[in-house]
């Protein structure tokens, strides 16, 4: 267990930069997961944690020392590899013993036959801690199998012994669970997130799938360009985001963004959208964004009732959305609906739906959030 | 009665459906054109192994087959020591293997060629391996530059710089020894080049991995890049090997007086005529025993070599 924080760790390779001046303390014990689109920056990020990559500049301390001058085996952190990296000549007892041999024998007992004897103790010591782990991950019976002759599953689970067997300060893992098929995923998911319950060890997972950050972790880090662009825990980081290309990566399916202007008493509009809630600054552009379980669908003679055809209909079982075109096309908006309500509706047909208050958000041209506030209006007549 | 039928009728249809045979003419082309290209390679390996077991007589007149009568004729040689010639009548296989083992020592020069091939093997792996790590896998400055220089080593011929390298070795006083035979071969810019290329294809996960258990980066090259690159090694193996063994060139320039240092190639030239005319059966059993290790040790490797330790489990 350790507290791990990076302060201002910038990385170049020769012009391009690719992370510039990250700052980030991950607490002990915690489930912190970087996430982002690839090319973000997130695995270079970890690897620079994990010391296999020198940062550029800034500093990386793991329990409040500074360790980047310290060779990756010795801060004492594991890493579980996307390819799960298991080495393809030895078994999988062999595998999971290996950082433990390098780490607790000496040279003399690490020899083939004779270290075995001299290092008698040590070596059933060794064997033991392999047996208790591969037994937390029902793998014991898998033991003198090699790599190439476990399922992806089994695989996964033996790159997790490897690394869970030295005890480790902390995990760090690569997109562990991107090589599995999506019901092994899921399923792996909850494994994951209870192991970090049992271990109480400090866990720092790279994805680039936001369904994996927001049911897994702890807090989230949203990058993108080599930047953290927003910090907080998967609650926060959904329904909050303070920056447009946060609300549009996490999310699915995507946020719907439409582009409107403020007008003089500060409300955004957008069309037939006009929200009541104003907004303080003097930006003229915006952008207005809804989340598909923002919008219901409604009687058509509603008065705030938007009206759209449906150009495409996703059945996800216990929802439906519907990508509506409004505005005789001009945009699309994806409205949630259940399966009472949606099940008899069938594309190309016109749906009325309307916005619950109170959960547009709404981003100047930079794409930064800006706050609304609940004032009470003079001109009710133009609020819908 | 129609039960009983139907199970014939079903063979008949299912032998039907897959063609046992069918011609075609661009494979029979392709068949023909290899079984010609075989031919030739296999013929003299063919005459080689016909000659080493007939008489000198049937070699002269090329008859008898592959085997030929095996009668058995006087050998002159024996004669000429002045032994009976009842005593020096012989039979054409035996003579011509006993003679290639006891008129050079044939055995020796095995020895020799096992222990050069296998040292300029072993050296050569020592250096290579690490060289072609830090190519493939190690980020450092002019690192494509040193690449090129390996390619452009590829490009010089032996041959040319035969002399340079002679002189050197001749100055150092190291002609007419093992280390002249080995030394020039130690590094080998093709095994380099050839291991470089296949570790370009280990992931990086794999080494990164076993920097984080702790492996220093020469731990890696021994324990994780070499048992991975079996299949790889097994090639350049071959090609090393062979090369060597099978040199007749550089040893006929290094090892001038002592015959203790002969190759099994330089072992043939014993039979080359001389006074009394070549010797052409024991030269050729003395050829077919140099020939056999190879072609037993590539027959061995064969079933390893499409085998191998694949990457399979990494992916």
């Amino acid at each position: 267990m350790a507290a791990i924080s990076l302060s201002a760790i910038k990385k170049n390779y020769g012009e391009t930069s690719v992370l510039s001046g990250i700052d980030l303390s991950i607490a002990e014990g915690e489930f912190l997961t970087l996430v982002g689109p690839s090319g973000c920056g997130k695995s270079t990020l970890l690897r620079i944690l994990a010391g296999l990559e020198a940062p550029s500049s800034g500093d990386v301390l793991i329990d409040g020392k500074r360790v980047n001058s310290i060779r990756p085996a010795d801060r004492n952190l594991a890493m579980v590899f996307q390819s799960y990296a298991l080495y393809p000549h030895l078994t999988i007892a062999q595998n999971i013993m290996t950082p433990l041999r390098l780490r607790d024998l000496s040279f003399v007992e690490r020899l083939p036959v004779a270290g075995a004897v001299i290092g008698r103790k040590k070596h059933r010591m060794l064997h033991r801690q392999v047996e208790e782990t591969a037994r937390i991950l029902k793998i014991d019976h898998l033991l003198d199998r090699k790599p190439g002759q476990l399922s992806g599953g089994q695989r996964q689970r033996a790159a997790l012994g490897r690394a869970m067997v030295r005890n480790p300060a902390a995990f760090l893992m690569d997109e562990p669970l991107s090589n599995l098929d999506a019901a092994l995923r899921i399923h792996m998911r909850s494994e994951l997130a209870e192991l970090h319950r049992s271990l109480k060890t400090t866990f720092v997972y790279v994805t680039h799938d936001q369904a994996e950050a927001l049911t897994m972790s702890d807090r989230m880090a949203v990058m993108m360009d080599g930047n953290i662009l927003q910090l907080g825990t998967p609650d926060e980081i959904y329904n909050n985001p303070r920056d447009i290309r946060v609300a549009e990566f996490v999310g699915a399916p995507k946020i719907n963004l439409l582009s409107g202007h403020l007008d003089t008493g500060g409300h955004a509009r957008c069309a037939g959208v006009v929200l009541t809630r104003v907004a303080p600054s003097a930006f003229t552009d915006v952008t207005i964004g809804l989340r598909p379980e923002h919008l219901a669908l409604c009687d058509p003679s509603d008065p705030e009732a938007l009206k759209g055809r449906v150009v495409h209909k996703e059945n996800l079982g216990a929802d439906i959305y519907f990508h509506t075109a409004i505005q005789d096309g001009g945009s699309r908006l994806v409205v949630r609906a259940s399966p009472v309500e949606g099940s008899s509706i069938s594309i190309g047909q016109d749906i009325a739906f309307k916005r619950l208050h109170g959960l547009a958000m709404v981003f100047d041209p930079s794409g930064k959030r800006l706050d609304l506030m609940t004032e009470p209006l003079e001109q009710v007549s133009e609020v819908a | 009665m129609s039960d009983l039928s139907l199970p014939a009728n079903g063979t008949a249809a299912g032998a039907f459906s897959v063609p046992s045979f069918r011609f075609s003419a661009t494979e029979t082309l392709k068949h023909l054109v290899l079984i010609l290209g075989s031919l030739i390679v296999l013929l003299p390996f063919y005459v080689m192994l016909s000659y080493s077991l007939k008489s000198p007589a049937e070699i002269m007149q090329n008859i008898g087959g592959f085997f030929g009568a095996q009668e058995a004729f006087r050998d002159d040689y024996c004669v000429k020591l002045g032994k009976d010639v009842a005593d020096c009548m012989v039979t054409p296989a035996i003579y011509n293997y006993t003679t290639a083992f006891h008129k050079a020592p044939l055995v020796r020069y095995l020895l020799n060629g096992v222990i050069i091939t296998a040292s300029i093997f072993f050296i050569q792996v020592l250096v290579a391996l690490p060289c072609a790590y830090a190519l493939a896998k190690l980020r450092f400055w002019g690192r494509e530059a040193v690449f090129g220089l390996v390619l452009f080593c590829l490009l010089i011929p032996v041959h040319a710089i035969a002399l340079p390298l002679y002189i050197m070795l001749a100055k150092l006083g190291l002609t007419n020894s093992y280390a002249a035979l080995v030394i020039p071969w130690t590094i080998s810019v093709f095994g380099i080049f050839l291991m470089r290329q296949f570790f370009m294809t280990v992931p990086d996960d794999l080494i990164d991995a076993a920097r984080m258990d702790g492996m220093s980066e020469f731990s890696i090259i021994w324990n994780v890049m070499l048992p991975t690159a079996v299949p790889a090694l097994l090639a350049f193996a071959i090609f090393s090997v062979v090369a060597h063994w099978n040199d007749y060139f550089w040893p006929r320039i290094v090892i001038t007086g002592n015959r203790d240092l002969f190759t099994p190639p330089l072992g043939l030239r014993e039979f080359k005529g001389d006074a009394d005319g070549d010797n052409f059966g024991p030269m050729m059993a003395t050829a077919t025993v140099i020939v056999a290790p190879l072609i037993l040790a590539f027959l061995i490797a064969q079933r390893r070599f499409i085998e191998g330790i694949t990457l399979s489990g990494m992916k």
